[in-house]
């Protein structure tokens, strides 16, 4: 199956029309946020402050890379475990958050909350952070500095190879791939 | 009495840290290789083709294979006739994982308090485990561990009526549970047997061995066999995509135990597993 080629930001139209299993390559800008840069995002949206960058039509990805080498982009930069992020999720998504990038099982929560506020999430290659980081281009820190690697990072990529796990219609590939492979255990 | 200097400890475990985190193993590499060809996803079949891409390029360009480096669990054979010369074997292998993470470009992720958790920003402390020997020999083995495979390992306190079928639905449920988290495939490690205590670590210590390699015990070979193929049907496939192939190894250690006890332990390890190790 030929890979999707999507760029950022992602309009409506785009995310409804990918389905849970669609291989995804991803361009342009996306932001890089952690445990505690989300728990910034969300006290700031909860006392009605601005945030660093409006979400609207925006993907984050988790991701916690390795020091870059005097002159390199980033250092590996594989996805994280994204269930640490379901408590927050929801709230961003609702202020316009289009897709999520991780990787593992997301929640109830947030799988509703993808139907509702038309979103997707999508995985990365859990442990090929070598690989991935050649598709980031351009990274630096916009946000929370003091939280050193846990800040909130800009980055530019070039064909990200994603897989989208749930979708707009509250499909899970987790599920689905697993029910056709699936014998007697 | 055969003495080892302080400052080969340091160097050993500092080079074991870099090269564990670039260069995977052979026997895993092989055992990529092998589930690639096997696997009937195509999906899976490409993620497969995709962390063997990664595999090559990090060792080939010397970058970390993950961006999770672990923590730094070392197991230590020590021969009763060796002393150590210049300082403590502990603090050897603490300086040794200190430089090899501050140099090597590898993540630090350990936090010094598990509630208050400060980041103590070198890696240290290891996590190390000794066990005497007889003869004059130093092994040292680093295996850095990530988070997402770890934080899916459990343990059980089942009793003997439970059985052998008992330790086997808790290694499938284990699996299952994982699911995506681990990173699959994964490879299996189940601890049987000893006391709460110790039955993580033989869990474990059953990652140590080579994939592909048989127990030597043909009852416990068979039950990894066993296992092997149950856990491959739950159907999770590479990343959990689904797939064929959800492990590519079941490794386990036993122990003698308690006459009403059974404990159960599984340390999974994601497809990322790297182990390196070093005789002085
Ligand atoms: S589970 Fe293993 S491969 Fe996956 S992100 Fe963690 S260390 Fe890397």
């Amino acid at each position: 199956m030929e890979p999707k080629r999507i760029t950022t930001p992602l309009t409506d139209e785009v995310v409804e029309s990918l389905r849970a299993g669609d291989q995804v390559l991803l361009s342009g800008v996306i932001y890089g946020a952690r445990d505690a840069a989300h728990k910034r995002i969300v006290e700031a949206l909860q006392k009605g402050e601005p945030l660093p960058v409006d979400l609207r039509g925006q993907v984050i990805y988790y991701v916690g890379p390795t020091p870059a080498k005097p002159g390199q982009v980033i250092g590996s930069a594989g996805p994280t475990t994204s269930s640490r992020m379901d408590p927050y999720t929801p709230l961003l998504l609702q202020h316009g958050l289009k897709g999520t990038i991780g990787k593992g099982y997301r929640s109830k929560e947030v799988i509703e909350a993808l139907k509702k506020y038309k979103a997707v999430y999508f995985a990365a290659t859990g442990g090929a952070g070598a690989l991935i980081a050649r598709r980031i281009k351009k990274s630096e820190v916009i946000a929370y500095e003091d939280l050193g690697p846990e800040a909130l990072f800009r980055f530019e990529v070039e064909d990200f190879p994603l897989i989208v796990i749930n979708d707009t219609l509250g499909n899970d590939l987790y599920l689905q791939g697993v029910m056709q492979y699936r014998r007697n255990p | 009495m055969r003495e080892v200097a302080y400052t080969d400890i340091v160097e050993t475990v500092s080079r074991l840290a870099i090269e564990a985190n670039t260069f995977l193993g052979e026997d895993v590499l092989r055992a990529l290789e092998a589930a690639a060809a096997s696997e009937e996803s195509p999906l899976g079949k490409q993620v497969l083709a995709e962390i063997l891409e990664n595999d090559r390029l990090a060792a080939s360009e010397r970058l970390p294979i993950c961006q999770d480096t672990g923590a730094a669990v070392v197991f230590v054979e020590m021969g009763e006739e060796v002393s150590i010369k210049g300082g403590s074997l502990f603090d050897a292998i603490h300086a040794g994982v200190r430089k090899g993470y501050v140099e090597g470009y590898l993540r630090k992720s350990m936090v010094a308090d598990p509630l208050r958790r400060q980041n103590t920003k070198d890696n240290t402390p290891a996590v190390i485990h000794v066990e005497l020997v007889p003869g004059d020999r130093l092994k040292l083995t680093l295996l850095p561990k990530g988070g997402g495979a770890e934080n899916m390992s459990r343990m059980t306190m089942l009793t003997p009526a439970h059985g052998a079928e008992g330790v086997k639905q808790f290694v499938l449920e284990t699996v299952e549970k994982a699911g995506p988290n681990a990173c699959p495939p994964v490879i299996v490690g189940v601890g049987i047997g000893g006391t709460f205590d110790t039955v993580g670590m033989l869990a474990k210590k059953a990652l140590l061995r080579p994939v592909g390699s048989t127990h030597p015990d043909p009852f416990y070979a068979e039950m990894e066999k066993e296992l092997l193929e149950r856990i491959n049907n739950l159907g999770i496939g590479p990343m959990g995509y689904g797939g064929r192939v959800t492990a590519l190894a079941v490794h386990i250690e036993a122990a003698p135990c308690h006459i009403v006890s059974l404990p159960v332990a599984v340390n999974l390890q994601c497809h990322a597993a790297r182990v390196k190790w070093a005789e002085l």
